[in-house]
């Protein structure tokens, strides 16, 4: 593989001073996204670095979770939309909206986990092994180990394996949530992006999940989009707060929610707003 | 002020009064009719199962009941049915399918929107003029392919039927997966499936019993569709599974016989309300099984 | 970059893989959409070339003699009048019967009747009602009407048949309907101290109009394209003559002899050309096929626009 670019973030400080550099994933430049004729995103720039957290936070309609869905280009699914930009792919700095870029291999190396648990009419087996079959591996052994693979890293193994064959609708929802973990990470993606993953969970299913965000993000970039400022306090590195469309502050979370540097953020931060 | 009036509202109470029981008298009509088709069709056969026994329905080979050496082979006429089915499913089945997957998920809302009661006038054109359109456009047609098919065969009647009942398997199938979640294909299209991916591996199952109630449905039609078969297909029982030759189904036997001078009470009389009671008995069979399943689809989704 | 930690087991020429993979799976779905698109304009193209073809052999059939003339051996002079004018008089009896008792019913079914295992019942026999084959009406009707009730083989034991056979949909409809009637219009009614009817019968009756005579078109046309039913209860395929007037000179000036006269139909008349052999009855055939699809096709038509329309005009 290429060796690791030299991009870095634009150059930012954390309470100690001391300048962080990390390793960048995925770098957003000048991002818009028309729906029709109605602009839901404005200009986002935005690098997100590898191997950490990056939590999405704003009230709702902010387009936060259009961002997210920009990053796979979920949004080729419908039609009348419309991307400006760019969002680069680190290493490599492929851009994934470039022309001729198609949506499936961009797909393939974003795994994503959505509001609700959304498992196919399938065994839990088949929903882990559905992505691994898309890309080409076939051989019974080799799937077997990657399924147990990822329902380890989902911590759902031990819960399951005696019923693998069965429909993944008799899992509870928490259960069901982290076969779609699984089945997202199955394939090892680059990124894997989580789209309010736990809204529709209880506190105890929920927590499992941000365990798993936290434990994954040694293995995987993880991007978060979060109506829960909590959540994001509790798990992850960095958050992006947006407002309206447009990215209004990014910045390591710690910082943020202490000393927010906008007041829009601050407003939102102490519940003022949102 | 303060008196109500009392005189108007009795008057209200005796029309809703009488009100409920017309309409209750109306919502039970259906069963009504359901009962006199059970009832008509049990006592007028029941001669007719009285003294024919009913080991010769099954080892007789031929359909003959108004002939002076009668026989009583049903199978004759099952098979006729069979075929001409067998011949509408290979149609309509397939066909309707990838019609239904191509509205629900690769066609654009208005075009699907425009195409959708398009396609279902197909099963409302009259069913008299598809038997002439089998009988003298289609038959004439495949004898160009294949020169000894007969004037009236099977496959001929068959194929139309099968178009006739298109409407069936794809309107009820595109409903059952377009009521999939979306959730559900953003999952499997997030992982990188194309459109035919998703909708085979994943719309496809989510939808199945409600799809399967549109194919049970559809050989429900195909099953008691007449006028095509008893112009097309011909109207003589012939114990055959070949759909190139000609052969009365069960229905056809019913107008063949209908056409002719019935007295009531005549053995040919009784001859067709014992195939209509077969007819029901099948019909009545795959339209619960197939109001099973779609129930059972309304209660997953 | 490969090597942080063991999670990335794929090889990187797996990245090539993918490629490929999507670029296929792209390029199927496009051979899909193309497939899709050509089996849905063939199918449509049947219908195109019925038409065609029945207007091919038969267009040229169609003038004023074959509307006004009665069947006739002779297959020149040869004409529909009997026919259609027993398709209105059938459609006459199956209107006035099945219309009311159906909108009754699905008015009973969807504002009246309590949820218990007797609706649940009454509503499995509608739905099975809807699939029972056509050809089994017309043996109820033979058992029933003509000889049980002895009215004959005549336009009222036709118009019942049929009545019966299309009461399903006219059910069906007008639940739908009244479905699409959000409960705070009911509930609005009620607290004005209507009754049940009055709420019914000013408010939701009029407000579902517009898809109750959706489905009583629907009803129509099948019932008018229905031949099976009345073959088995032996209506006549050669009728030279017109049931008796319903409308009289003098006093009383009305009259009902027309429900008890033998009748034929469209369709009928067109079967029986069809089974005729010669060129000349076929183009008959033809011409009374056209009529028939005009018909059916033409009420099919104003019932999609009409379901368009009363879809646009009110918005819960």
């Amino acid at each position: 593989m290429n060796p690791i670019p030299a991009v870095q973030v634009s150059g930012e400080k954390d309470i100690a001073g001391v300048e962080v550099k990390p390793e960048v994933k995925v770098e957003i430049q000048n991002l818009s996204f028309f729906y029709g004729r109605n602009q839901v995103l404005r200009n986002v720039s935005l690098d997100v670095p590898a191997y950490q957290v990056t939590a999405m936070i704003g009230p709702s309609g902010c387009g936060k979770t259009t961002l997210l869905r920009c990053l796979n280009r979920m949004h080729d699914l419908y039609p009348g939309n419309r991307y400006e930009g760019s969002v680069r792919l680190h290493p490599g700095g492929t851009d994934i909206l470039g022309p001729g870029m198609d949506p499936i291999r961009v797909r393939m190396r974003f795994g994503m986990v959505f509001q609700k648990p959304n498992p196919f009419p399938k065994s839990i087996y088949e929903n882990v092994a559905y992505g691994l079959r898309l890309q080409g591996m076939n051989k019974r052994r080799d799937l077997d180990e990657r399924v147990e693979k990822a329902l380890r890293e989902s911590a759902l193994w031990d819960e399951v394996k005696s019923r693998l064959h069965q429909l993944a609708h008799n899992l509870s929802g928490g259960q069901q949530q982290r076969l779609c973990i699984a089945r997202a990470i199955a394939t090892d993606p680059d990124v894997v992006l989580f789209d309010e993953p736990t809204s529709a969970l209880d506190p105890i299913a929920t927590s499992k999940i941000e365990e798993l965000i936290v434990e994954m993000k040694k293995r995987v970039t993880v991007i978060i989009v979060t109506h829960n400022l909590q959540q994001a306090g509790r798990i992850s590195d960095r958050t992006a707060f947006m407002y309206l469309g447009e990215l209004i502050e990014f910045g390591e979370t710690n910082r943020m929610f202490t000393n927010p540097a906008k007041p829009q953020t601050e407003d939102y931060i102490s519940g003022r707003f949102g | 002020m303060g008196t109500l009036p009392a005189n108007s509202r009795r008057l209200d109470k005796w029309v809703e009064g009488g009100m409920v029981w017309v309409l209750r008298f109306s919502g039970w009509a259906s069963v009504l009719v359901t009962f006199g088709i059970v009832v008509t069709l049990v006592t007028e056969s029941a001669p007719f199962f009285g003294h024919v026994p009913f080991r010769r329905l099954f080892t007789d080979t031929m359909w003959t009941p108004l002939f002076a050496e009668p026989q009583y082979g049903i199978g004759a006429l099952l098979a006729g049915t069979l075929v001409t089915t067998g011949v509408a499913l290979c149609v309509a089945i397939p066909l309707g399918t990838l019609l239904a997957i191509y509205l629900s998920e690769f066609a654009e809302p208005r075009f699907r929107e425009v195409v959708k009661p398009m396609l279902e006038l197909l099963s409302a054109v009259p069913t008299v003029v598809y038997g002439y359109f089998a009988l003298l456009t289609l038959t004439p047609l495949l004898q160009k392919i294949y020169p000894d098919l007969p004037q009236f065969s099977m496959l001929s009647a068959g194929l139309i039927m099968g178009i006739m009942i298109i409407p069936y398997v794809t309107s009820l199938g595109e409903d059952s997966m377009r009521s999939v979640p979306m959730l559900l294909r953003e999952g499997a299209f997030a992982l990188g499936d194309g459109k035919l991916g998703v909708a085979l591996r994943v719309v496809f199952p989510g939808a199945f019993s409600g799809l399967a109630s549109a194919y049970v449905l559809a050989i429900s039609r195909a099953v008691g569709e007449t006028m095509i078969v008893a112009i097309a297909a011909g109207l003589q029982p012939r114990f055959t599974l070949n759909p190139l030759e000609s052969a009365a189904t069960v229905t056809a036997f019913i107008v063949q016989v209908s056409l002719g001078d019935l007295p009531h009470g005549s053995i040919g009389y009784q001859s067709i309300f014992a195939a209509g009671a077969v007819l029901f008995l099948m019909t009545l069979g795959f339209n619960l099984a197939g109001h099973a399943l779609r129930r059972r689809f309304h209660r997953a989704s | 970059m490969l090597s942080v930690g063991d999670f990335i087991v794929l090889p990187s020429q797996n990245l090539r893989k993918q490629e490929a993979r999507a670029s296929r799976r792209r390029s199927i779905d496009r051979w899909f959409g193309r497939i899709g698109l050509l089996s849905t304009i063939g199918t449509l193209g049947v219908l195109a070339i019925l038409l065609l073809n029945l207007a091919a052999s038969g267009l040229a059939r169609i003038d004023w003699q074959f509307l006004l003339s009665f069947p006739s051996r002779r297959a020149a002079e040869a004409g529909i009048l009997s026919a259609w004018v027993g398709t209105i008089l059938l459609m006459i009896v199956t209107a006035s019967v099945a219309v009311p008792l159906g909108v009754a019913a699905g008015i009973y079914l969807e504002e009246y009747a309590a949820k218990n295992k007797w609706t649940d019942f009454i509503e499995i026999n509608i739905a099975n009602l809807a699939g029972v084959p056509s050809i089994l009406y017309g043996l109820m009707a033979l058992g029933l009407f003509v000889y049980q009730f002895r009215f004959g083989q005549s336009v009222l034991a036709g118009g019942l048949a049929l009545a019966c056979l299309v009461l399903p949909i006219v059910i069906v409809a007008t639940r739908e309907a009244l479905r699409t009637i959000p409960a705070a219009i009911r509930e609005a009614a009620f607290a004005l101290g209507a009754t049940r009817w009055q709420a019914v019968w000013h408010h939701l009756l009029p407000y579902s109009t517009g898809g109750i005579a959706t489905g009583v078109i629907l009803a129509m046309s099948r019932a008018i394209g229905e031949s099976a039913p009345l073959i088995t209860i032996g209506a006549l395929t050669f009728i030279a003559f017109l049931p008796p007037a319903p409308i009289l000179a003098q006093a009383p000036f009305m009259s009902f002899d027309w429900l008890f006269s033998p009748f034929t139909a469209l369709p009928i008349q067109m079967f029986n050309w069809v089974s005729r052999p010669g060129e000349e009855f076929q183009s008959n055939a033809a011409a009374a096929g056209l009529f028939l699809m005009l018909i059916t096709l033409g009420m099919n038509g104003v019932a999609i626009l009409l379901r368009k329309h009363a879809q646009r005009n009110i918005k819960w």
